[in-house]
C-alpha cells in the first residue's frame, strides 16, 4: 500500500471512530472501545512487529491518529508488540504498554507507563531485556497528562522474568522509535491545529471583515504553518531513514523529535492566539489537539534530552565534520 | 479540507553522492593552494578564476543542454554541487545569478540566437549577469516599476533607473524589467524583460555602499539606452509572468539557509569535544533546524526536477530558512568563548561579516513580509 493511501484510509478510519464526545469520554475513563477494535481490525497494531523497518508505515498511520487526537494507546501497543517479537515471546491480543528503565535503576525510576492501568499487558524494557507482566502483576499510581491521556508511575512488578532482547535493541533505541512515534502524532495534530486555525480566520468576522483579511493575523498563520511543514518533513524524513536502517537514522530521530517539541509550542501558541476566547474554553475542541501538544513534546525525551544527545554527535563531528554528517543519507 | 502543502520524499540518486565527493576532493584542493578563504554569505565574495574553474569542470549551467555548454545533469545534481560549494564557503559571486537565474530563464524563454551568445560564456565562467529590478519606487511593489522602454529604430530606448542591483560594476548584462505597456489597465501586462548591455552608450552605474562599507549594491541610471530588439527576452508585456514562474528556484535552494554556516562550524570548533551543557544543547538544536531545513529544501528540488511548481512549498522554506540563518550569528554571541577583537581570527570575522550582513538575508528573494503573505494565500485566506 502507498503511503497516501494508506494515510487516506486511516484519515477516514480516525474520522468515523474519533468525535468530540469521545474524547470527552476517554478523559473521564471511558475505553473507545469500537475505535480501538477499528484499529485492530484494520491491523495496525502490527505495522511495526517485524521491527524498525515499518517506520514509514507506522508514522504515516499515527500521524492521522494524532491528527484526530486518537485516545488510544496506539503507538505504545505497536511498540510493545515489536518487542515481544524481538524477545520471542506472545504478545497477549489486546491493548498494551511499555516503560523504559535505565540498567540498574530500581522499577520505581521508570518513566510513566502511558495508559498502563488499561492495558492488557506491560513490556518493560530494561538495557536489552525486556519482562513481559500482565496488568494483574503490575502495581501503578494513577497519573495524568496534560491532556488527560492516563499516565501512570510504575510501583512494582510481581514475578516477570526477563527475557534477552534480539538484535540491537535496547531501552534507548526504544526511546528513539517511541520519540518518532511521538513526533509523527504531533505533526498530525499541528496539521489539524492548521486546519482548525484557518477555517475560523476564514469564518470568524470581526471590523467588517473576515480576520483572516488582516496582516496581523496572516503573519501568523504563515508562522503556524511553517512549524507545522518542518514538523511533518522532519517526521517522514526521520521515518524513512529509520525504516531503511541509513546512517544517518540516529541523527534524525533526534532531529525529527527537537523539531516537532519545537514547532509544538509556537503551534499551539499562535492556534489559541488565532481562535481568540473561544478557543480557550472547554467546549472548543482545539484543546483536544494543543493539549496533546504541550504533553506529547515532553514524552520519550524533551527537546533538551534529544539537543544534549545531537550536540554531542556534532561536536563529535568537530567543524570539519559537521556539514557531513547533517548531509549523510 | 487538507494540508494546503505538499513535501514529496526525496532520494538523492547514487550519482549525486558520487558528485558530492568529486566536488570535496575539488574544494580541499582549492583550500589547500590557498586559493580563498572560506566565507558565508554566497553572493558577496566572487573570483572570477574560482567561476572558471568551476566552469571548466562543467559545474556551472550543468543542468543545460551541451550545446549551449551544458553537462544535461539533472537538477539535484545542480543541488548537490550548490551545497557543497555554499557549505564551504566557496565565491561563487561571479557566476551565481547567471547560473540560477539568467540562464534558465534564457534557456526556457530567449530566442535561439541569445542561447548560442550568452550561456557557452555563461557555462565557461566568463559572462556574469546581474538583476535589474528593483527601483528607487519599487521595492516589493514590483509591478509598479516606471523604468520605460519605448520603440526605437530596431529595438528600443530605455530610460529610468533600478536600484539595489548587486555587482552590476562587475557584471556584463543585466536582465532587465521594464515597462513597455501602460500601467493604467493591469498593472501586471506591459512588462517586459530586456538583457542589457551593462557597457551600453547612457548606461551609467553608481555604488552604493552597504552599511558594512562594502561595495554590493549600485544603481543604475538609463539615460535614452539604446537596446536592440534581438535582446528582448520572451514576449513583449510578458515579464510579470517570466519574472514570477521561476521563483520556486530561487527561494528554495541552499542558499536560503548556509548564510551563516561559517559561522556555525565555528561554533562548534570553540565549543570543542566536549561543551558546556548549553552549549551542545544549543548545537543540537541548530543541528536540528539545519538538518529539517535541507530535508525541506531537498524536498521541493525533487519536485522541481519532477516539473512541478512548488512556490508555496519554496515560500515556507525561504521564511524558515533565513530566520534560522538570522538566528545562528545571535546564539553564537551567546554560546561562544570569544576572542574579542581579534580581527585576523576566523570565527570572530565571520561572526562579524554575519552580523553585518544579516538584516539583507530576510529582504533579499522577497522581504520576509511579502513571503508570509504568500504563504497566507496559499493557506486559503484572503
Amino acid at each position: 500500500m502507498s503511503d497516501t493511501i494508506l494515510y487516506d484510509s486511516a484519515m477516514r478510519l480516525f474520522g468515523d471512530h474519533v468525535s468530540p464526545r469521545i474524547l470527552a469520554a476517554a478523559e473521564t475513563g471511558s475505553w473507545a472501545g469500537p475505535l480501538w477494535d477499528a484499529v485492530t481490525e484494520a491491523g495496525y497494531l502490527d505495522v511495526l512487529v517485524e521491527g524498525p523497518g515499518g517506520m514509514v508505515e507506522a508514522t504515516t498511520i499515527l500521524r492521522a491518529a494524532g491528527h484526530h487526537a486518537a485516545p488510544i494507546p496506539l503507538p505504545e501497543t505497536m511498540l510493545a508488540r515489536w518487542l515481544c517479537a524481538a524477545a520471542g515471546v506472545e504478545a497477549p491480543a489486546g491493548s498494551l504498554t511499555i516503560a523504559l528503565l535505565n540498567p540498574g535503576d530500581p522499577i520505581g525510576r521508570a518513566g510513566p507507563a502511558p495508559w498502563g492501568r488499561t492495558a492488557i499487558a506491560l513490556a518493560v524494557v530494561a538495557g536489552s531485556t525486556l519482562c513481559l507482566a500482565g496488568r494483574d502483576q503490575v502495581r501503578f499510581e494513577p497519573g495524568r497528562n496534560l491532556a488527560g491521556e492516563p499516565r501512570d508511575r510504575l510501583l512494582g512488578i510481581v514475578s516477570a522474568p526477563p527475557v534477552p532482547l534480539s538484535g540491537a535493541v535496547s531501552a534507548e533505541t526504544v526511546r528513539g522509535i517511541g520519540a518518532l512515534m511521538r513526533s509523527a502524532q504531533m505533526a498530525g495534530a499541528m496539521e489539524a491545529a492548521l486546519e482548525l486555525s484557518t477555517r475560523y480566520a476564514n469564518d470568524r468576522v470581526q471590523f467588517g471583515r473576515a480576520i483572516g483579511k488582516f496582516q496581523a493575523i496572516q503573519q501568523q498563520m504563515a508562522l503556524l504553518a511553517e512549524e507545522a511543514a518542518a514538523a511533518l518533513v522532519a517526521v517522514e524524513s526521520a521515518a524513512r531513514s529509520v525504516a531503511g536502517a541509513r546512517p544517518s537514522a540516529e541523527l534524525a530521530v533526534a532531529a525529527a523529535k527537537i523539531r516537532t517539541g519545537e514547532a509544538a509550542g509556537s503551534v499551539a501558541e499562535i492556534a489559541h492566539q488565532v481562535h481568540g476566547a473561544i478557543g480557550f474554553t472547554a467546549e472548543h475542541s482545539l484543546h483536544h489537539l494543543t493539549r496533546r501538544l504541550w504533553s506529547w513534546r515532553d514524552e520519550f525525551g524533551d527537546e533538551a534530552y534529544w539537543a544534549a544527545a545531537l550536540g554531542r554527535r556534532v561536536a563529535a563531528a568537530g567543524p570539519e565534520g559537521l556539514w557531513n554528517l547533517i548531509t549523510r543519507p | 479540507m487538507s494540508t494546503p502543502f505538499r513535501f514529496d520524499p526525496i532520494e538523492l540518486p547514487a550519482e549525486c553522492e558520487a558528485l558530492r565527493q568529486e566536488v570535496r576532493a575539488f574544494i580541499a584542493d582549492e583550500l589547500g593552494a590557498g586559493r580563498w578563504v572560506p566565507n558565508s554569505d554566497f553572493g558577496s565574495h566572487r573570483a572570477a578564476d574560482f567561476s572558471r574553474r568551476l566552469g571548466a569542470r562543467g559545474w556551472i549551467g550543468m543542468t543545460w543542454p551541451k550545446r549551449y555548454g551544458g553537462a544535461e545533469r539533472s537538477f539535484l545534481e545542480r543541488y548537490t554541487v550548490t551545497e557543497e560549494l555554499l557549505a564551504a564557503g566557496a565565491p561563487v559571486g561571479c557566476h551565481w545569478i547567471a547560473d540560477r537565474q539568467s540562464g534558465p530563464l534564457l534557456l526556457r524563454y530567449g530566442s535561439d540566437a541569445q542561447r548560442e551568445q550568452f550561456l557557452p560564456g555563461i557555462t565557461r565562467g566568463e559572462i556574469f549577469f546581474a538583476i535589474g529590478m528593483s527601483e528607487p519606487d519599487s521595492g516589493s511593489d514590483l509591478a509598479s516599476i516606471r523604468t520605460r522602454a519605448t520603440p526605437a529604430c530596431g529595438g528600443y530606448e530605455v530610460t529610468g533607473a533600478k536600484v539595489w542591483t548587486s555587482y552590476a560594476h562587475e557584471s556584463h548584462y543585466a536582465i532587465t524589467l521594464v515597462r513597455t505597456g501602460p500601467a493604467e489597465a493591469d498593472r501586471h501586462r506591459g512588462l517586459t524583460q530586456l538583457i542589457l548591455d551593462l557597457t551600453a552608450p547612457g548606461v551609467t552605474i553608481r555604488p552604493i555602499h552597504n552599511l558594512a562599507g562594502e561595495h554590493d549594491f549600485n544603481e543604475i541610471v538609463l539615460d535614452r539606452v539604446f537596446v536592440p530588439s534581438g535582446m528582448l527576452v520572451g514576449q513583449e508585456g510578458e515579464g510579470w509572468r517570466q519574472v514570477t514562474s521561476e521563483l520556486a528556484f530561487e527561494r528554495s535552494g541552499p542558499e536560503r539557509f548556509l548564510s551563516s554556516h561559517q559561522v556555525l562550524c565555528g561554533l562548534v570548533g570553540r565549543a570543542g569535544a566536549n561543551p558546556e551543557p548549553a552549549q551542545g544543547e544549543a548545537l543540537g538544536r541548530m543541528a536540528a533546524r539545519l538538518w529539517t531545513l535541507r530535508q525541506m529544501s531537498l524536498s521541493v528540488a525533487g519536485m522541481l526536477q519532477a516539473g512541478e511548481s512548488p512556490n508555496l512549498e519554496a515560500a515556507l522554506v525561504k521564511d524558515l530558512g533565513g530566520a534560522y540563518e538570522r538566528g545562528i550569528p545571535e546564539r553564537a554571541r551567546e554560546l561562544a568563548r570569544r576572542s574579542r577583537g581579534a580581527a585576523t581570527d576566523r570565527f570572530e570575522a565571520a561572526l562579524a561579516e554575519a552580523i553585518l550582513h544579516a538584516p539583507s538575508w530576510t529582504l533579499r528573494g522577497g522581504t520576509r513580509e511579502i513571503l508570509r503573505g504568500i504563504i497566507a494565500r496559499g493557506l486559503g485566506l484572503r
